[in-house]
């Protein structure tokens, strides 16, 4: 499966970014493969509003099933649920750290926003 | 003529000076409440209301059905508040800035715009003075088009005071621009420079004649006085630092109610006005 983590740089030791809409960059990881590519973020970390959901539009377009991140506030949240995809909070340490918490179900998928918005 | 009074930072007497020179006035007036987010000059002149007005942005609204999910919608917005995922476009109507761009270019007419409401106008009548008030509803952050829509109201009278909000951006914009003139209201305290600053930068850019008005007087220093010296900004008034005048506004009495001595002061201030803005004077102020 294609999973996506929000990272500071594309790199399986690249610490993770807690933040969702402005996060760093976009990890894109084939978790069976164990390949791994970058979406930057750019577009979501220049908005002067609305990162969260161009961010989570960025995401649903990737292809990946899921998204690991350190906390998601309740647009972005809406955006990836009507695109299909689950929201994994609570990442920490490095990409690689991510995974494996995921794999092994040390994760938790949310369902609903953990954070409330910026613009509530 | 319309006569903003603004003010970098915040408390530095906008509130006052619209209220004294709305009630020096002879003639009819229209005192203009721009600080949508916390409207106050209300509580002063209490009246009574004549009417309320609701105020709504058309915010667009998808009909799933025909929506092909091409894309558009998202791409021309610039603020998030439409996205496109293949399942189709989702609208979150607090980031939407209701420009109408995303309805007009929708090639299948899958969005209609819809009122979604923002805040209400409410105008009321005090003596002389008809005063319009903007009142953001809570939860709402998109306030320049209830601003514009209190400077709307006032469209055509001849004298107009529009109380703005502090600061430099969006809301002030709105609420200064087509000003004949602006006062800037400031404090004679390094953050008082500071913002006046800005806000000289401000009204430059909109290219406005400006003056300044100096309160609390002696509270600070000369900083603020040099500045304008220096940029050749004329101090149109001072208004002494006196714990009275404090006292007088916390019991809700605006400086020319508590102390009528000031009032020639602030009836003079309208010829300064005047001169500044280039415009023949008028008999009645």
């Amino acid at each position: 499966m294609k999973l996506i983590i929000t990272a500071h740089h594309a790199a399986w030791d690249a610490p993770v970014d807690a933040r969702f809409g402005r996060a760093r960059t976009f990890v894109l990881v084939d978790t069976c493969s164990r390949e791994l590519s970058e979406i930057p973020n750019s577009q979501a970390l220049d908005a002067a509003q609305g990162a969260g959901v161009q961010a989570a539009a960025l995401v649903c377009r990737s292809g990946a099933e899921a998204v690991i991140t350190g906390h998601c506030g309740p647009k972005a949240f809406s955006a990836l649920t009507a695109g299909g995809v689950k929201v994994y909070t609570g990442a920490q340490n490095t990409v690689a750290d991510a995974v494996a918490d995921l794999e092994a179900g040390r994760l938790q998928c949310l369902d609903q926003a953990d954070v409330a918005g910026h613009w509530v | 003529m319309i006569v903003a009074v603004a003010s970098g930072k915040g408390g530095t007497g906008k509130t006052t000076v619209a209220l004294s020179l709305a009630l020096a006035v002879e003639g009819p007036v229209h005192l203009l409440d721009c600080d949508v987010e916390e409207p106050n000059c209300h509580l002063f002149l209490g009246g009574e209301v004549v009417s309320r007005e609701e105020v709504a942005l058309p915010i667009p609204r998808l009909r799933a059905h025909a929506c092909t999910a091409c894309g558009l919608c998202g791409q021309i917005c610039q603020f998030g508040g439409i996205i496109v995922l293949p399942t189709g476009a989702h609208v979150f109507p607090t980031l939407c800035h209701a420009c109408g761009a995303c309805v007009h270019l929708c090639p299948e007419g899958a969005l209609e715009e819809t009122p979604r409401r923002i805040g209400e106008l409410v105008e009321t009548r005090h003596d002389h003075i008809t005063m319009v008030g903007g009142r953001l509803d809570v939860g709402q952050t998109l306030s320049p088009p209830l601003v514009r829509a209190v400077r709307a109201r006032a469209d055509g009278a001849r004298l107009q005071i529009v109380d703005a909000p502090p600061g430099t951006s969006c809301p002030v914009v709105a609420a200064v621009r087509g000003a004949d003139v602006v006062i800037l209201v400031t404090e004679p305290t390094p953050f008082g420079l500071n913002d006046l600053e800005l806000a000289v930068e401000m009204v430059g850019r909109l290219g406005i004649p400006h003056g300044v008005i100096i309160n609390r007087a002696g509270a600070g220093d000369d900083r603020v006085q040099r500045f304008c010296d220096r940029r050749g900004i004329p101090v149109v008034l001072e208004i002494p630092q006196d714990r009275r005048i404090a006292e007088a506004y916390a019991r809700g009495l605006p400086v020319v109610t508590a102390f009528p001595e000031m009032r020639p002061a602030f009836r003079d201030l309208f010829a300064r006005l005047t001169a500044l803005t280039g415009l023949a004077p008028s008999p009645e102020h």
